[in-house]
């Protein structure tokens, strides 16, 4: 946390309000309060629906919870926040009863707080950082809980706030790609004042939270909703629009837009290169997922068909897999498999997905990883040959490295395949512009200010990290904001 | 945007139509492609730019009939909308003066080839042009292709229209009277097949265009992937074009049938239901 900032927050806890609230109850008494539970939908019933699996706490719960929150004069949770949301405020206006005024403070930093409520690994950011963690060996202040509570009950309320926009300055500026990283830019830009265009490659907006994550775990409309505030805000759309394919930013340039920022995410997925691997019937999660979550391919109102099966594995660990997985037993799969080749302690996806998984009925097969597939006369996968490992000395990642066990090999029945073993940048934008310096992993070179080898050319999300999170992506984007308002200020503004 | 301004049939189910998208008309090249859908439950269909015009804005695709989604496009007429077009997709062609170049195209893949027989002539090359079809009324596009070939050879499966017997044989004839220096084939995957064997056999540098099932055309799903010299490579971000001699067709062709059964399903079923709302 910048020193500035601490002392922006000291003064805004001495708001008589806070003063007040403080008073109300003795911390001692707030320790006593046990961490709210989120209320679920019966896994026996959503593992056929793509009704929400969390369904949100209610304003009793969400109250009782925020009194939890100590107010802490140092308030460590919020250094475990990318985007810096000034999280003791928002939570004690929830304790205070104003939850409209809960929401306005997440929108001070966040375009997209029923997304981040939603989506984001809290458990491993602001909650890891909560007092109640750190000091008091207890179960952290549910924020995550409450930033959705606060962001939905904004919305049903029907009295959705605009944050507040500096007067237009006339500047044009161009966003590639309308993920969570394109999506915070353009929020964040509308309101120091630019005239900002995102340009989507794909027909529908949202990027990954349309296209990869599932409505039972994060409803579209809910995506539409916070895309149309930033749309509210001042921002223009363009869809089918592929920057370096249908115009080149030097084509934009001439279009009078002086700033860029990419974030074209890392959307090409990776596959393993072993045996039998192109056969039908083995798919990339991302595949997999866009002919469910973009194309509606499980309707059968749509034309986009998609393959899924009785038996089907999805070889993988992280939310992807989950996601995958979750869905493919959604469909109908007797056995939804998760193969991963480490044990479950290693796994990348979030705590919650992982129980969710098991609540639904998802098998795990872990230890185990996948060389080679086999297929019938038609070419359709119907067997996988799978070795067992074991977990040897720590690798790069810190996680103790799989080690194949020789002679371990047997096979599993399948008819459906999803592999989820991470992803790669898109080549597009890099490949119209071989001046743009990139790193070994293909992912674009950027300085603290975001900004790429190309002066006034910035990047942020997945195209910079090569696969990370939501969250991750819109703490790149509100850095690059800044960092693309300074270069504007030096160059245009001037 | 993306309204239809023309409309022709070629053959009984091959339609020609010419779309308004002035930023794909100004930027797309020989080779390039486009996804398009009709409505908000259509399918991203990827079909190559057979021509472009940039002064009207406008692009020409050409699209054969083959199941629920085309028989959609084939039903829309002048003044209708697409809802999406999306493009220019892929690496363009490698234009170059190589000197004579043997362009050969089957079926509806002679559309494809238009443009880049248009570009190697322009390029300065020697460019004889074979194209097949099954028969005189399925071939398309032959005033455009003798426009820019300096010799073009019709082949027909029965004789009805130019010389009876396959594109192979067509090929043949020009390899074993001229020295060619490159070739380009597109068409159905296992014409292609032939079609790069045939060149394979006297060492001359050829280029596929595949079309690979695709979803979203920009390297994010991996449907389109293929086997090209052992080395597993995404249709829309990496081609469509590749080495002719290298692509295992085989496997490529079994990966085309991938949806074949729920299609044709879905396919007679839409007729059906098409039937329905006739009577």
């Amino acid at each position: 946390m910048e020193e500035l900032d601490k002392e922006y927050y000291k003064a805004e806890r001495k708001a008589d309000w806070r003063n007040k609230l403080r008073k109300e109850i003795k911390s001692k008494d707030r320790t006593k309060g046990i961490r709210v539970q989120m209320p679920e939908s019966d896994p026996t019933i959503r593992n056929k629906s793509n009704i929400e699996v969390n369904k949100g706490l209610t304003l009793e719960m969400a109250m009782s919870e925020s009194s939890r929150c100590l107010d802490c004069v140092v308030p460590t949770c919020i250094s475990g926040c990318p985007v810096g949301t000034n999280i003791p405020k928002f939570v004690k206006y929830i304790e205070s009863g104003d939850i409209l005024g809960a929401a306005k403070v997440l929108k001070e930093n966040n375009s997209l707080p029923a997304i981040c409520g939603r989506v984001c690994p809290q458990e491993i950011q602001c909650e890891a950082e909560c007092i109640y963690v750190q000091k008091l060996s207890k179960e952290g202040s549910a924020i995550g809980y409450l930033e959705r509570f606060a962001a939905d009950y904004e919305r049903e309320s029907g009295n959705s706030s605009i944050p507040e926009l500096a007067e237009s300055n006339g500047v044009k500026m161009a966003v590639i790609g309308s993920g969570p990283a394109g999506l915070t830019v353009a929020g964040e830009l509308a309101k120091f004042g630019y005239d900002v265009t995102v340009f989507e490659a794909l027909h529908d907006l949202g990027g990954v939270l349309k296209y990869g994550i599932p409505e039972f775990r994060l409803p579209k409309d809910i995506v539409d909703f916070e895309i149309n505030t930033i749309r509210q805000m001042g921002v223009k759309f363009v869809t089918n629009f592929i920057v370096g394919k249908t115009a080149t930013i030097d084509d934009l340039k001439g279009e009078g837009f002086e700033a860029f920022f990419i974030a074209s995410g890392a959307g090409l997925p990776n596959f393993m290169n072993i045996p039998g691997e192109n056969f039908n019937g083995i798919q990339s999660a991302n595949e997999f997922l866009t002919r469910v979550n973009l194309m509606s391919g499980a309707d059968a109102n749509f034309d986009t068909p998609v393959h899924t099966g009785k038996n089907v594995v999805i070889v993988g660990g992280g939310n992807t897999a989950m996601d995958s997985v979750r869905t493919a037993k959604r469909m109908g799969a007797e056995r939804a498999m998760i193969v991963y080749r480490r044990s479950q302690e290693e796994m990348p996806a979030r705590a919650e997905e992982i129980k969710h998984a098991i609540e639904e009925g998802i098998e795990f097969i872990n230890l185990v990883s996948p060389i080679e597939y086999f297929a019938d006369e038609n070419g359709m996968v119907n067997k996988m040959r799978v070795q067992k490992m074991q977990l040897g000395e720590p690798d790069g990642s810190g996680r103790r490295r799989p080690e194949a066990i020789e002679g371990s090999e047997y096979n599993i029945d399948v008819d459906s395949v999803i592999i989820a073993v991470g992803v790669s940048p898109n080549p597009i934008i890099q490949q119209s512009m071989p001046e743009l310096e990139t790193t070994k992993w293909n992912t674009i070179k950027v300085d603290d200010d975001m900004m790429t080898s190309i002066p006034g050319l910035f990047a942020g999300g997945d195209i910079v990290r090569g696969g990370a999170t939501v969250i991750l992506a819109m703490g790149d984007g509100r850095k690059a904001a800044h960092g693309m308002h300074k270069y504007i200020k030096k160059t245009v503004l001037v | 945007m993306f309204r239809i301004v023309e409309k022709e049939f070629l053959s009984e189910n091959v339609v020609r139509l010419i779309i308004e998208a002035p930023y794909i008309a100004k930027s797309r090249k020989a080779g390039n492609f486009i996804i398009l859908r009709i409505d908000k439950k259509g399918e991203r269909i990827p079909l190559t730019i057979a021509d472009a015009n940039i002064e009207e804005g406008t692009i020409t695709v050409i699209a054969q009939r083959v199941g629920v989604s085309s028989h959609k496009l084939c039903t829309m007429n002048v003044g209708d909308r697409l809802l999406d077009v999306v493009g220019p997709l892929g690496k363009a062609t490698d234009i170059a003066n190589v000197g004579t170049v043997l362009c050969a195209g089957g079926g509806v893949g002679v559309a494809p080839l238009f443009p880049i027989v248009q570009a190697m002539k322009l390029a300065g090359n020697r460019v004889i042009t074979v194209i097949a079809a099954r028969n005189k009324d399925l071939v398309i596009l032959q005033d455009e292709m003798r426009k820019y070939s300096d010799e073009l050879i019709i082949m027909t499966d029965d004789g009805s229209l130019g010389k009876k017997g396959l594109v192979t044989q067509g090929m043949e004839e020009v390899i074993q009277r001229e020295k060619v220096n490159e070739a380009v084939v597109i068409g159905p995957a296992i014409m292609m097949k032939f079609a790069a064997l045939t060149t394979e056999k006297y060492d001359i540098p050829t280029v596929a265009s595949l079309n690979t099932i695709m979803v979203d055309g920009t390297g994010m799903c991996g449907a389109c992937r293929v086997s090209v010299g052992g080395k597993t490579e995404f249709v829309c971000v990496n081609g469509p074009e590749f080495d002719a001699h290298k692509v295992d067709f085989d496997e490529m062709m079994t990966r085309l049938n991938a949806y074949k059964n729920r299609e044709a399903a879905g396919y007679s079923e839409y007729l059906k239901s098409l039937e329905l709302v006739l009577i």
